[in-house]
């Protein structure tokens, strides 16, 4: 039994419980049930407010002084946005947990997180283009908010690619850690690009220093579908991570077979 | 030191090392990474002649004359200005439409040596103020804001104003 790897031992018996508490879900049996128990309400929490929230801004929310009903696309980029810089402070977190504390589950939640993260950066770039063409007049710039966000997506894709370039998914998902923690180092410039430097796209209206720079009939169902959004992420991931975990336990226990019947025919 | 103690350390000065690294690389690159240049910036320091640069700043008040070209193609001339300095910029082409005076605009192009800015390209940049038109209709009306002028007063005075309640001044002293 010692050849099947640490991630799937004692997936059935019961372990004591261990003080540390982020190891608690290093035991992927209890992961396993603790998220089985939380993906359905998780899914359903996602499907209710996303209903709620993108009706409230695609159809009941007033048109813009300015850019009339293009600004509903906002209801679509901002939390894309969002979503792509949160994934990626928690893909970091992830990868640090990894690589300080070797926890088994955070390379398993970095892997999985990181297609999901590239696909909302991808939509970020896409709406935002579909916005800046009618409203700029052009489809892309060059300055710096557009650019490092392009930068953020290639993180994204290259952190998907390289966790998944090595035979040995541990050497894997090492080589993925380090790239994502040295990504961090963009974060900082997506979020303060617009105020470092001069951009073509315009400053926070949000989360900025004072009052949102945006009427309360716009807030509410931007911050509603925000939620929206990031329930339906992290329902995914974690669905994705649970697929991950029964896989590579299927894997452990199909090796694990095959060694016993090659020992039982050559004894 | 613990194994993990130890693998923390190296990984927060690696982190504190690679930080100070982009911050002094920004910094050197700070004059490289601004997507326009101000009426100001060019004050300060002309650019060399026929170099193709980007002017942004607002379009100044009562500055835009539009025209037809001898070819059919609709041009126009304003004044880009950021409060200290100014530049006439001439365009030929369409406007897009968030193109206003007060409006912020990135225009490409060169700058000719009778001091006249010939773009070939003009982007609207809008700010980040987002209200309902009837909000920034209230608020003309109360002569708190003229769109041409400037930006949007602070957030804090309309950010949750109900348009039907909102104050209404005496015909006489009604804006434009």
């Amino acid at each position: 039994m010692d050849a099947i790897p640490p991630i799937t031992a004692g997936a059935d018996t019961r372990a004591p419980r261990p003080p540390r508490s982020l190891h608690r879900f290093a035991n992927p049996g209890r992961f396993l049930r603790a998220s089985g128990r939380v993906l359905p309400w998780l899914t359903a929490a996602a499907i209710a407010v996303l209903a709620v929230g993108l009706a409230w801004a695609l159809a009941l929310s007033p048109p813009d002084w300015q850019q009339g009903e293009t600004v509903r696309i906002m209801y679509v980029h901002v939390p894309m946005a969002w979503l792509a810089m949160g994934g990626y402070l928690g893909l970091a977190l992830a990868s640090a947990t990894a690589l300080v504390w070797r926890h088994p589950l955070a390379d398993l939640f970095a892997r999985e997180l990181s297609p999901v993260g590239a696909v909302v950066t991808a939509l970020c770039l896409a709406t935002g283009s579909l916005w800046g063409k009618p409203m700029w007049g052009t489809w892309w710039v060059w300055d710096a908010r557009l650019t490092s966000v392009l930068v953020l997506f290639f993180l994204w894709l290259g952190h998907a690619a390289l966790t998944r370039a090595f035979d040995e998914p541990d050497r894997g998902a090492r080589a993925g850690a380090i790239l994502a923690l040295i990504g961090v180092v963009n974060l900082p410039i997506v979020k303060f690009s617009v105020d470092w430097w001069n951009t073509l796209h315009q400053p926070a209206s949000v989360t900025r220093l004072g009052a949102p720079a945006m009427h309360v009939d716009m807030l509410y169902p931007l911050l509603v579908c925000a939620l929206g959004f990031t329930l339906a992420f992290a329902a995914v991931v974690l669905a994705r991570t649970r697929a991950a975990v029964m896989e590579r336990r299927i894997r452990a226990l199909e090796l694990a077979r095959a060694r016993r019947e090659d020992g039982g025919a050559t004894p | 030191m613990t194994r993990k103690r130890r693998r923390l350390y190296i990984l927060l000065l690696c982190a504190l090392g690679l930080g100070s690294a982009t911050a002094l690389t920004l910094t050197a690159f700070q004059d490289n990474l601004v997507f326009f240049r101000s009426p100001s910036d060019i004050a300060a320091q002309p650019p060399p002649a026929d170099r193709a640069f980007r002017l942004g700043g607002l379009v100044e008040t009562g500055s835009v004359e539009r025209a037809m070209g001898a070819d059919g193609r609709p041009t126009a001339r304003f004044r880009v200005t950021d409060g200290a300095h100014t530049i006439t910029v001439a365009y030929t082409g369409v406007l897009p439409d968030l193109f206003r005076e007060g409006q912020g605009v990135v225009t490409l192009g060169r700058l000719g040596p009778d001091g006249v800015f010939r773009a070939s390209e003009v982007l609207a940049r809008h700010d980040e103020t987002y209200m309902p038109p009837e909000v920034a209709d209230a608020l003309k009306r109360a002569g708190h804001w003229n769109p041409s002028q400037g930006a949007a007063p602070p957030a804090a005075g309309w950010n949750t104003l109900d348009p039907a309640a909102a104050p209404r001044q005496p015909a006489g002293s009604r804006g434009s």
